[in-house]
């Protein structure tokens, strides 16, 4: 798998997420200035977490007008997958490329915590890996990262399997808004569009790829998607 | 080399005002200093040269009543690159790598302006450390804030924690771990201590000595503007009720502007382009071009209209004393600028060649050509005042008597009490707000061990595991009492905590915070935290590389506590032989390593269920801390221990309680036959101890005894409960509702 993460001023997970990818595959990924909208072609698109632009006007708002994103969508738009974790959650959604918007934190403060999650399909390029239903623990960072969209979207988000993550409790219930972190709609931590070929998430998998370091139970993404993408 | 002689005197500017003894008085000069300043000038100066004395010469610049005491501390080992005096410390941590590290206070600012304060302290330690060519990897940070029941305390807790929540997971760098204490004597002035680690390749570190003539000196990062003019002299006066009118001299952050300057700085450093660099901290442009010039023996033509400003109709001096953020200042090796100008564009940032280096000595500056400024160098720095002030001592209390402090007469109530009490309450509402997990190299995070643990990033594959262990600590209360056994106390504490995760402990950066150094009793309190601190860095082999003073933490004449606070760090070759503090299996043998006497002086016991702050604080036996620490870090290391928590506020109950707390097993203990009160021999907080959860207890008991370690079995982890056998038997739950409910609770409550 030849992977890309992409790097705007102010990102500051892309380390992070090039040395998972690297665990995974062996290989370095690509990182890609946001400047550099004629970028190599590759397998995925990362767009990692931080802080782009400073988050000023809007979390993401201006990263989505860069002229990287702009081949991003039109990759996207030819079925290159395209994954976008917290800060990338927000750019790749102001960007178009999955619906809904994300707000301010419901308690209104950062909030940097393990979280457990329900991986709600195995069905998709991203999530091949674990099994539906499972529960997973991962940390999450982040100001705003409380999923909104409107009534008909949410109903065809649920209808058409393009929930991919939800928080829960360590036993995976899922009872009022108990273990989610920023008060998100419908506990949502992850959805897909509707190819299920973007995948924007709050949580931090590649926070949680080594025993020593918060735990392995990351992993399997990045693992399932060399296998569907290799 | 030798000054030259003035050629160029300065021209009057247009509203140059005449220097008058109140413009002197209101820059902080004694009469005597401003004499000195005129021997020094050979003529009155200008408002920009004034300005430069004033800044160049506070207590916050020029440690003048500190640095006669801070040379008492040991500075050296064999593992130490760089001591004091540049802009963090460096240690060697094998491998061809250095940490980098130091920590400052920020807490004038952080009264004043909470949010902006706190933030732009985490950016001002963060500049420090990547000045030296480090990555930073961590950062630490120790609060002090007023009584929970003073009106402002709230208010200031949310702001310094969002501020350095704001400034340091924007910048991408995980805060790890810290402190956060409350007590009544910080009401009015509170304490904002921010440390930053690093690592570098130890051939690639930068240092701020100027060399080269000729050679350009380059200003890079945000535009100066107004903000923070004379804070530095702000940071070195009591406060009073006008403090509020200081607004204006705090600065103002912007971590992604910071962001954008250590990657620009970084990718610079990776070339050979720079000779010297130093960041714009207190005191702006004046104190990093001085310093620069001064340690290089040269001098420095800066045309001032060549700085960046972000604001029209500025003028010399304005541009001299601003204390704007996420500046450097940089000296090139000649014909480099066009290279280091490309990076610093690609990150958007001004780049702009303000200046060169003479052999004159002597600090020319020039405002559109004409000459505003001229000063010699070398007695600016050298003829700086510096004081001998009077110090009285404090004397040592006499010891309490643990039988004159009453049992409490129901145990349950009694944990629940200080498990609850704002200094012991967990402080999870602040490091949730916290990034501690970014850059994938946290090991131990918060409350998962006595200190936290983060793996060096680079290592060669063979040291892949290796790790950087690293605390922040102080008991004000013990200083209060006797400030040199506080001090000492403060130095094992760190020492014990970096022990209690398996490291090895290397070497100290502090930050002393204490009142008006002027009232010979707050100087006998720097004074004896000193000698107690010396003592214990000796004892314990554990140098001071770096720091910072910060004087003058009075209100309306009440000072602080003084507060020394101690950073640390260690280093772990194998963080898979670590071990955090987390009870979390069943069966395991609790020991309890070191001799317990039962001290309850200036216990937390003492305080928070009988209201009083008395007695002398408890004695630490370097020798002996030394002893302890050494075998269980043997322990840790040789792979026989699972979980270990140093002993410190509340004692042994406190300990075994949030080591369950922490890993969600309940324990069962049962005191040894001894003539220790029991509520002495649970609460008491003798020095030296540790408390450890090991599979074979009797085999640990008798290997500490080979040592000639006291060490006895307690009992065993499991079960829902927290029992002392015929005492108390506790729900976890229950514990973890008092322990857990009572900073959200206060937080959120109506002021």
């Amino acid at each position: 798998m030849k992977a890309a993460v992409l790097v705007f001023p102010g990102s500051n997970r892309e380390g992070d997420v090039a040395q998972a990818i690297e665990l995974v595959t062996g290989r370095r990924p690509q990182m890609v200035w946001h400047g550099d909208g004629d970028f190599e072609k590759v397998d995925l698109i990362v767009v990692p977490g931080g802080f782009s632009y400073g988050d000023y006007l809007r979390c993401g708002a201006m990263a989505a007008q860069s002229p990287v994103m702009a081949e991003v969508k039109k990759r996207a738009a030819q079925g290159v997958p395209v994954l976008g974790i917290c800060n990338g959650f927000q750019i790749v959604t102001e960007a178009g490329l999955l619906p809904g918007t994300l707000m301010r934190n419901s308690h209104l403060k950062f909030v940097c915590a393990d979280v457990h999650l329900r991986v709600e399909t195995s069905q998709s390029l991203f999530t091949n890996r674990y099994q539906a239903g499972q529960v997973i623990k991962v940390p999450v960072a982040h100001a705003e990262g409380n999923y909104f969209a409107d009534a008909d979207t949410m109903k065809r988000l649920e209808d058409r399997g393009q929930i991919a993550f939800r928080y829960c409790g360590p036993d995976g219930s899922i009872i009022d808004g108990r273990g989610n972190p920023n008060g998100s709609s419908s506990n949502i931590a992850g959805v897909f569009n509707d190819t299920k070929t973007v995948l924007g998430l709050m949580p931090h998998p590649e926070n949680a790829v080594e025993p020593m370091f918060g735990g392995t139970d990351g992993k399997a993404l990045f693992e399932g998607m060399v296998e569907a993408l290799s | 080399m030798t000054v030259a002689p003035e050629k160029n005197p300065p021209v009057k500017l247009p509203n140059e005002p005449v220097i008058t003894p109140q413009i002197v008085a209101e820059h902080g000069l004694a009469p005597d200093e401003y004499e000195r300043l005129l021997k020094i000038m050979g003529r009155t100066p200008t408002m920009v040269e004034l300005g430069i004395f004033s800044a160049m010469w506070s207590e916050h610049c020029s440690y003048k009543s500190s640095k006669v005491w801070l040379k008492k501390l040991p500075t050296k080992a064999p593992w130490v690159i760089q001591g004091p005096g540049e802009n963090a410390g460096v240690i060697d941590i094998g491998d061809g790598q250095a940490a980098i590290f130091k920590m400052e206070s920020h807490n004038h600012p952080s009264y004043i302006e909470p949010y902006q304060g706190a933030a732009t302290g985490v950016g001002g330690i963060l500049r420090d450390v990547f000045t030296m060519g480090a990555r930073p990897i961590a950062n630490l940070n120790a609060l002090r804030f007023g009584d929970p029941k003073n009106a402002k305390t709230r208010h200031l807790v949310s702001g310094v924690v969002a501020g350095i929540a704001g400034y340091g997971n924007c910048m991408g760098i995980p805060t790890v771990g810290g402190e956060t204490n409350f007590h009544a004597a910080y009401n009015g002035n509170i304490l904002v201590n921010a440390m930053t680690v690093g690592v570098a390749a130890t051939d690639k570190i930068f240092y701020a000595a100027a060399a080269g003539i000729g050679n350009p000196m380059v200003y890079v990062g945000s535009k100066t503007g107004r903000d923070g003019i004379h804070g530095a002299t702000m940071s070195s006066t009591e406060f009073n009720e006008d403090s509020e009118s200081k607004r204006p001299t705090v600065q103002v952050g912007d971590p992604f502007v910071e962001k954008l300057l250590l990657e620009a700085c970084l990718e610079l450093m990776a070339t050979d382009a720079i000779i010297a660099i130093q960041d714009m901290g207190a005191a702006g442009l004046t104190s990093s071009s001085f310093e620069m010039a001064a340690k290089g023996g040269l001098g420095l033509v800066m045309e001032l209209d060549k700085v960046p400003m972000r604001e029209t109709g500025m003028n010399p001096y304005e541009l001299m004393l601003s204390e704007s953020q996420e500046r450097m200042l940089i000296v090139l090796k000649p014909g480099r600028e066009d290279e280091a100008r490309k990076i610093f564009e690609k990150w958007e940032l001004d780049f702009a060649v303000i200046g060169h280096l003479t052999d004159t000595e002597r600090m020319v500056l020039t405002w559109h050509g004409d000459v505003v400024g001229n000063i010699p160098i070398p007695p600016l720095v050298t003829e700086a005042p510096m004081y001998e002030r009077p110090w009285t001592l404090t004397p040592l209390p006499p010891e309490l008597d643990a039988a004159k402090v009453p049992a409490p007469t129901d145990w349950k109530a009694s944990l629940l009490t200080l498990m609850s009490c704002p200094d012991l309450a967990s402080k999870a509402w602040i490091w949730h707000q916290y990034d501690h997990l970014i850059m994938g190299n946290t090991a131990i995070r918060p409350q998962g061990g006595d200190a936290a643990l983060v793996r060096v990033p680079g290592a060669p594959k063979a040291a892949s595991h290796k790790g950087l262990a690293m605390t922040s600590d102080c008991t004000p209360r013990y200083v209060q009492a006797h400030p040199e056994t506080g001090g000492r106390q403060a130095v094992a504490e760190a020492w014990r905590n970096i022990t209690a995760v398996g490291a090895r402990p290397l070497a100290v950066t502090d930050n002393m915070n204490f009142g008006n150094p002027q009232k010979p009793e707050i100087m006998g309190q720097f004074a004896g935290a000193i000698m107690g601190m010396a003592e214990a860095c000796i004892a314990l082999d554990f140098p001071v590389v770096s720091g910072n003073v910060s004087l003058y933490n009075e209100t309306e004449g009440r000072p602080i506590l003084p507060t020394p606070t101690i950073g640390a760090v260690g280093v772990i070759d194998d963080i898979a032989t670590s071990a955090g503090s987390r009870l979390v299996q069943s069966g395991l043998a609790l020991v309890l390593i070191g001799k317990t006497k039962g001290w309850l002086g200036q216990s937390i016991y003492l305080r928070e269920l009988h209201g009083r702050e008395e007695g002398a604080p408890p004695p630490v036996d370097l020798a002996v801390e030394r002893r302890n620490g050494d075998f269980v870090r043997g322990e840790i290391v040789g792979r026989r221990v699972h979980a270990c928590h140093d002993l410190s506020d509340g004692g042994l109950l406190v300990a075994l309680a949030e080591m369950c707390l922490a890993g969600g097993t309940g324990a069962c203990i049962k005191l040894p036959e001894s003539d220790v009160a029991p509520h002495a021999y649970l609460y008491g907080e003798d020095q030296g101890r540790y408390l450890i959860a090991t599979d074979d207890g009797p085999a640990l008991v008798e290997a500490a005894h080979k040592a000639g370690v006291p060490a006895v079995l307690l009992g065993y982890s499991g079960g829902p409960d927290i029992t002392v056998d015929g005492l108390l038997a506790l729900p976890l739950q229950e514990l973890r509702d008092a322990h857990e409910n009572w900073l959200p609770g206060y937080m959120n409550s109506a002021a």
